[in-house]
C-alpha cells in the first residue's frame, strides 16, 4: 500500500474497494473535484489501468449516502467517496 | 429532518384502499384476465438437467387442428437480448425444467396435449448438482467459455467457478494475533424457493400496428416492458404493460419468464394468449435462492472484544453465471459488528439448477447465518450472554463498514436492548428446549420512482404510482400524501399506473417502495401544495409567498381568506387549468435496517420434530408509516426464515431431476407450524427521508436462520451447521452423537 | 370429447354449465363462470387458495370435478358478505391487516367461515390446525389468526 498522494481538508478522499485496489495499487487517494464526473476523470487519469466503465457501473457512497446514479452529483470539499457494488434487493 | 415529528396520519392503522377488493375476491391477479378470442399457451420443459439439444421437430404439433402456433428459441426476434436463453433454451438445456419450446392452442388442456407432439432429440450430459461437484477438477463444464472473473491473474482454463469477490478492512493477522479464543466452522444451506402462492401468469395481445399489451404479475412492469420489447425488437411506446395485483414475489417476480414467449405466440397466432405456470413449473423453472457453503472464523479476547472476522463464501448461481447474490453476501456478512479487522472472499459457481433469482435480502440470510452461528458459539466459549457479546461489538453510527462507507445513525443497539428486556428473553426454558438470538443487516435500496397526483374537481386526489403493491404499500402512499397535504387519508385513492401512464419506475424490491416511492409521493404532494398556493394567491391577487398551507387549505397571510383544496380545485379552470403534481425521482439515502430475533424451539428427541414455542422479531423501521404492515413484514420475514431454517429444501435425484416441486413436499410453514410472532418496532429515523423511513421488507428474513439454528443446537446439545435442520437431519445428529 | 350438462346452485343463483369430464370445479368457476375470486395456487390440494364450500363442506375446488357437482349447493368467496356490507370475517381481516399480497385471502375467508360454523369458539390451536390447509407466504399467520379469533368473538356476541 502506498500513501495517499495528497492530504488536505479541502480535497475529497476517495477510498477504493479491495477489488479496485488491485488496479489502483492504493487503498485511498485525495482528489480535488467539484462533481462526480470530474472525480472519475481525475482518478482514471491518475490510475491508467482503471477504466471509467469499471466504476461508472458501480454505486457510490458520498459521506455515507448511497447514490445509485451519481453522474451529476456535486461533491463538497472534505467529502469521503466510496465505490460499491450495485445492490439490488428482492 | 427534525428529531421528533408530530404526525397526523402517519403511524395510524388505516384500512388499506385495496382491501375491500381483496377480501371479496374482486381483486384481479395475473391469471384473472380473459380477453375475447383468447387461446392458451404452454411451455415444453426439459426432462434432463444437462443436455445438448440435437434437434427439435415441431411439425406434428403444427399440424394439430387445435394448435394455433408453435415456437422455439429460433422464433425470438432478438437472439442476443439479455436473458434470452433462459426464456427458451438455444442449443443446450441447463436444468430440469428449462424451457425448450412453446405452443398456443384452443384450450389449456389442448396446449398441454400438443406439447407431447414436439420431438426433441437430446444428448444427455452428466449434471453438476452441488458446489462440491462444481469445483472438483473432474467436473463436467456447464460453459466451456467460462473463465473465473476477479482472479489476480486471468485463468488459463475454463471452469464452473464464475467469479471471485473480496472485501477487507484492517489486518487479519494483527486481529487474530490479539485473539484469545477463536471459533471457526463451516455451514451449508440448501436451495430454497420464495414460495409465493400465485404462480407466474400473463395475458397478452400482440397488435400488428398499434399497442401491444401485457397483463401480468410482476414486481416491475417497466422491466417487463424493457425486456420484452428488446426480445421482440419493438419500440417501448408500442407495448403497454399493466401490472395486475400480485400474489407474492419476494424477489422471485423480478425475472421475466413467460411474457416474451406469450407475445411471440400471440403474434404468430393472431390471438390473445394466456399463459400460467402450474405449481411444479414454478418450483422447477423460477425462483430458487442459492445453495451455499460458507466458512467463518472469528477471534475474540476473553472480555468479549472481537478482534478479527474472516469468511469464505461460496454461492450457487444456478446455470447462469452472475445470477447469485454473492456481492451483497460479502458486503453484509459482518456488518452488525464494529470490528477493525475483517476479511471476506467469495466465489460463485454454476450448477445444473434453475437460474437463481433474488430472494428477500438476496445473499444476506446465508452469509449472516454463518456469522451469527459462530458469534453464538463464541458467546458460549467465552461464557458471555449472546446479546451482551453483540452489544460489546455492536455496529453503530460511525462504524466503518467493510464494504465502504461509515454507518449513519442506525438502530442495532436499540434492537439488542429491546431483545434483552423482552418478555421472551426472560422466559425460562425446559428440557429439550433451546433459545437462539441473531442479528440481521440489510442495506435497503433507493432507485427510480415516478408518481403523479392528479387533483380532482372536488379537491380529492388520485395518486398514480409506478411500484406494484405487493403488501399494502398503497395505504402508505395515501398516508404520506395526506400528511404532506394535511388532508384526510380518504381524500386520496392510490393506483398502480401502467407503463403508459408514468415514466419508468424501478421494480418493487430492495425494501425500496415505502422509502423511495414514498419520497416521490411527498415530492408530488409538495408540488400539488405549491400549485394550490399559487392558485389561491392568484385568486386573492397576492404573491404565493403570502399564502400558507394549513389543514388542507390555503390561508391568506396578508389579509382575510381561506380557500380549501376543494374550492381551489373546483375553480382551477379559471386560474390556469387543472392541477397535478409530479415526483419523478432517483432516490438517494436509503439507509440500513438492523434486526434482532429470538427463537425458542423444542425438539422431540425421539422424532427430531421441532416446535417453535416463542418468537420475537425486533427491527428498526426508521419510522413506521403503517405499523400493522410493518409488523406484518417482520412476521412474514420471520416465517420465511423459519421455513428456510427448519424445513425447506430442493431435493434432486442422481440425474439432477427435482423431486419435490410441490407444496406437499417442499413444505413451507403452515398456520399450525408457528406460534404468534411478537414484534417490537424500533424507530431510529433515517435522516435522508422526509418522514425518517428506512426500508423494512427484507431484513426480517435474515436472523431466523441462526436464531433457529442456535435454538435447535441448544435444545439437543449438539452444534448443527447444515440447513434445513429438518427432523431426519436432527435425528441423525442425535443418533451419531449417542 | 362430449361435454356434460351440470346444474348447480352457486352463491344462491341457479347455474348451468357444460364441462368436459376432466375439468375441475376450479376451472369451471374461473374459466366458464367468471368467478375468479377463487384462486389457483397449486392445483393439487396443497395450498387452499381455491377453497369453496360444497353443501356446506369445505373443499379444494381443484380436487373436485365439475361433473361431480350436479345438484350441489356451492358457495365461493363472491357469495360471502352482502354487496353493501362486508361479512364480519372480511371486516376483521382488513382491521387486523391479515393480508399482504391477498392471493390466499379468498380461500382463508371461505375456510374461516367453515371453521366458525363448525366451531364458533375455537382456541388459537384449533384455528391454526383448521386453517393449516390454507398457505400464506406473506404474513406468518399471526394477524390472520388474530383476525379469525376476533371475528369469532364478534360473531358470538351478535348471535
Amino acid at each position: 500500500m502506498t500513501r495517499p498522494e495528497y492530504s488536505s481538508d479541502m480535497t475529497t478522499q476517495v477510498i477504493f474497494s479491495s477489488e479496485l485496489q488491485r488496479v489502483t495499487g492504493v487503498r485511498e487517494t485525495n482528489v480535488e473535484a467539484e462533481d462526480y464526473r470530474s472525480l472519475v476523470s481525475e482518478i482514471t487519469d491518475r490510475y491508467k489501468e482503471l477504466m471509467a466503465t469499471d466504476i461508472m457501473d458501480m454505486s457510490v457512497a458520498i459521506n455515507g449516502e448511497i447514490i445509485t446514479e451519481p453522474m451529476l452529483e456535486k461533491i463538497s470539499p472534505g467529502s469521503e467517496v466510496h465505490f460499491l457494488y450495485r445492490i439490488e434487493g428482492g | 429532518m427534525s428529531e421528533a415529528q408530530d404526525f397526523k396520519y402517519i403511524g395510524q392503522r388505516t384500512i388499506r384502499p385495496d382491501g375491500h377488493d381483496k377480501v371479496t375476491g374482486r381483486a384481479n391477479y395475473a391469471a384473472d384476465l380473459t380477453l375475447p378470442g383468447m387461446i392458451w399457451g404452454k411451455i415444453l420443459r426439459s426432462p434432463h438437467a444437462h443436455a445438448v439439444i440435437n434437434s427439435i421437430d415441431t411439425s406434428k404439433a403444427e399440424e394439430d387442428p387445435e394448435v394455433f402456433a408453435v415456437m422455439t428459441h429460433a422464433d425470438i426476434p432478438n437472439q442476443t437480448a439479455s436473458g434470452v436463453q433462459n426464456i427458451l433454451a438455444k442449443d443446450k438445456v441447463f436444468y430440469h425444467g428449462h424451457a425448450v419450446a412453446a405452443v398456443a392452442a384452443v384450450t389449456e388442456s389442448a396446449a398441454e396435449r400438443a406439447l407431447g407432439l414436439i420431438e426433441v432429440d437430446y444428448k444427455i450430459l452428466k449434471p453438476v448438482m452441488s458446489i462440491d461437484e462444481a469445483i472438483s477438477n473432474d467436473s463436467p463444464l456447464l460453459h466451456d467459455d467460462l473463465f473465473t472473473k476477479g482472479m489476480a491473474e486471468d485463468p488459463a482454463v475454463p471452469s464452473n467457478i464464475s467469479s471471485r469477490n473480496e472485501l477487507s478492512k484492517g489486518d487479519l493477522e494483527v486481529g487474530f494475533a490479539e485473539a484469545e479464543v477463536i471459533v471457526e466452522r463451516e455451514f451449508r444451506t440448501a436451495t430454497v424457493h420464495q414460495g409465493y402462492i400465485e404462480p407466474h401468469a400473463c395475458t397478452v395481445r400482440y397488435d400488428e400496428d398499434g399497442q401491444s399489451m401485457i397483463w401480468c404479475s410482476t414486481q416491475g412492469h417497466f422491466a417487463v416492458r424493457a425486456t420484452t420489447a428488446s426480445m421482440l425488437g419493438i419500440e417501448q411506446t408500442n407495448l403497454n404493460v399493466i401490472a395486475s395485483e400480485i400474489g407474492g414475489g419476494f424477489g422471485g417476480k423480478l425475472p421475466i419468464y413467460l411474457e416474451p414467449v406469450a407475445l411471440v405466440l400471440s403474434k404468430k397466432s393472431g390471438r390473445p394468449i394466456k399463459m400460467q405456470m402450474d405449481r411444479n413449473e414454478v418450483f422447477m423453472a423460477s425462483g430458487p435462492g442459492s445453495a451455499t457453503r460458507n466458512w467463518v472464523k472469528i477471534g475474540a479476547k476473553k472480555d468479549g472484544t472481537i478482534t478479527a472476522m474472516k469468511a469464505k463464501l461460496c454461492y450457487e448461481a444456478g446455470w447462469a453465471p452472475g445470477s447469485s447474490p454473492l456481492g451483497p453476501a460479502c458486503m453484509t456478512v459482518f456488518t452488525p459488528y464494529d470490528v477493525d479487522h475483517q476479511y471476506v472472499e467469495g466465489y460463485e459457481v454454476v450448477v445444473n439448477k434453475a437460474r437463481c433469482a433474488a430472494y428477500r435480502a438476496p445473499g444476506a440470510p446465508q452469509s449472516e447465518y454463518a456469522c451469527e452461528m459462530v458469534i453464538n458459539e463464541l458467546a458460549d466459549e467465552l461464557g458471555i450472554d449472546p446479546i451482551d457479546l453483540r452489544l460489546k461489538n455492536v455496529a453503530k453510527e460511525g462504524t466503518q463498514t467493510m464494504y465502504g462507507p461509515k454507518l449513519k445513525a442506525v438502530g442495532l443497539v436499540e434492537c439488542l436492548e429491546a431483545a434483552k428486556s423482552s418478555e421472551q428473553y426472560k422466559t425460562a426454558l425446559k428440557d429439550n428446549q433451546g433459545r437462539g438470538v441473531a442479528s440481521g443487516f440489510w442495506f435497503n435500496v433507493g432507485g427510480e420512482s415516478s408518481v403523479v397526483i392528479n387533483m380532482n374537481e372536488d379537491g380529492t386526489g388520485t395518486i398514480v404510482e409506478g411500484s406494484p403493491d405487493i403488501g399494502g404499500s398503497r395505504a402508505s402512499m395515501q398516508m404520506m400524501a395526506a400528511e404532506e397535504l394535511q388532508m384526510p387519508v380518504e381524500a386520496f385513492s392510490a393506483i398502480i399506473g401502467d407503463t403508459q401512464n408514468l415514466p419508468y419506475s424501478n421494480p418493487t424490491g430492495g425494501s425500496r417502495t415505502t422509502f423511495a416511492t414514498g419520497m416521490a409521493v411527498v415530492e408530488a404532494a409538495a408540488d400539488v401544495v405549491s400549485q394550490l398556493k399559487e392558485r389561491a394567491a392568484a385568486t386573492w391577487n397576492v404573491v404565493p409567498e403570502h399564502v400558507d398551507w394549513k389543514n388542507g387549505a390555503a390561508i391568506n397571510t396578508k389579509g382575510e381568506g381561506v380557500l380549501t383544496a376543494a374550492e381551489i380545485c373546483g375553480s382551477a379552470a379559471k386560474t390556469g387549468g387543472h392541477i397535478s403534481g409530479r415526483g419523478n425521482i432517483s432516490a438517494r439515502g436509503a439507509s440500513p435496517s438492523f434486526a434482532v430475533h429470538l427463537a425458542d424451539i423444542e425438539v422431540d428427541p425421539d422424532t427430531g420434530k421441532t416446535t417453535v414455542l416463542r418468537y420475537t422479531a425486533i427491527q428498526d423501521a426508521g419510522k413506521a408509516i403503517h405499523p400493522s404492515y410493518v409488523e406484518g413484514q417482520y412476521q412474514g420475514g420471520s416465517a420465511q426464515g423459519i421455513g428456510w431454517a427448519l424445513n425447506e429444501e430442493y431435493v434432486y435425484n442422481e440425474d439432477g431431476r427435482l423431486e419435490n416441486p410441490g407444496f406437499l413436499d417442499y413444505r413451507i410453514p403452515l398456520a399450525s407450524d408457528l406460534p404468534m410472532i411478537d414484534t417490537i418496532i424500533v424507530e431510529v429515523p433515517n435522516s435522508f427521508h422526509p418522514f425518517g423511513v428506512r426500508g423494512i421488507g427484507e431484513t426480517g428474513i435474515i436472523p431466523p436462520l441462526a436464531a433457529c439454528g442456535t435454538a435447535v443446537s441448544k435444545a439437543i446439545g449438539i452444534r448443527m451447521s447444515e440447513l434445513p435442520m429438518s427432523p431426519p437431519k436432527i435425528l441423525k445428529a442425535i443418533h451419531d452423537a449417542s | 370429447m362430449a361435454k356434460t350438462h351440470v346444474t348447480t346452485t352457486i352463491n344462491g343463483d341457479l347455474k348451468e354449465f357444460l364441462c368436459e369430464p376432466g375439468d375441475t370445479l376450479l376451472q369451471v368457476l374461473r374459466d366458464e363462470l367468471g368467478l375468479t375470486g377463487t384462486k389457483e395456487g397449486c392445483g393439487s390440494g396443497d395450498c387452499g387458495a381455491c377453497s369453496v364450500l360444497i353443501n356446506d363442506r369445505l373443499v379444494c375446488s381443484c380436487l373436485v370435478l365439475g361433473v361431480e357437482t350436479n345438484g350441489d349447493v356451492i358457495e365461493t368467496v363472491e357469495g360471502i358478505g352482502d354487496s353493501d356490507k362486508l361479512h364480519v370475517i372480511q371486516e376483521k381481516f382488513l382491521e387486523h391487516a391479515a393480508l399482504q399480497c391477498g392471493i390466499c385471502t379468498p380461500g382463508l375467508v371461505v375456510s374461516t367461515k367453515a371453521l366458525l360454523e363448525e366451531n364458533p369458539n375455537p382456541t388459537e390451536e384449533e384455528a391454526r390446525y383448521y386453517l393449516a390447509g390454507n398457505l400464506c407466504r406473506c404474513t406468518g399467520y399471526d394477524k390472520i389468526i388474530k383476525a379469525v379469533l376476533d371475528a369469532a368473538e364478534t360473531m358470538r356476541e351478535s348471535a
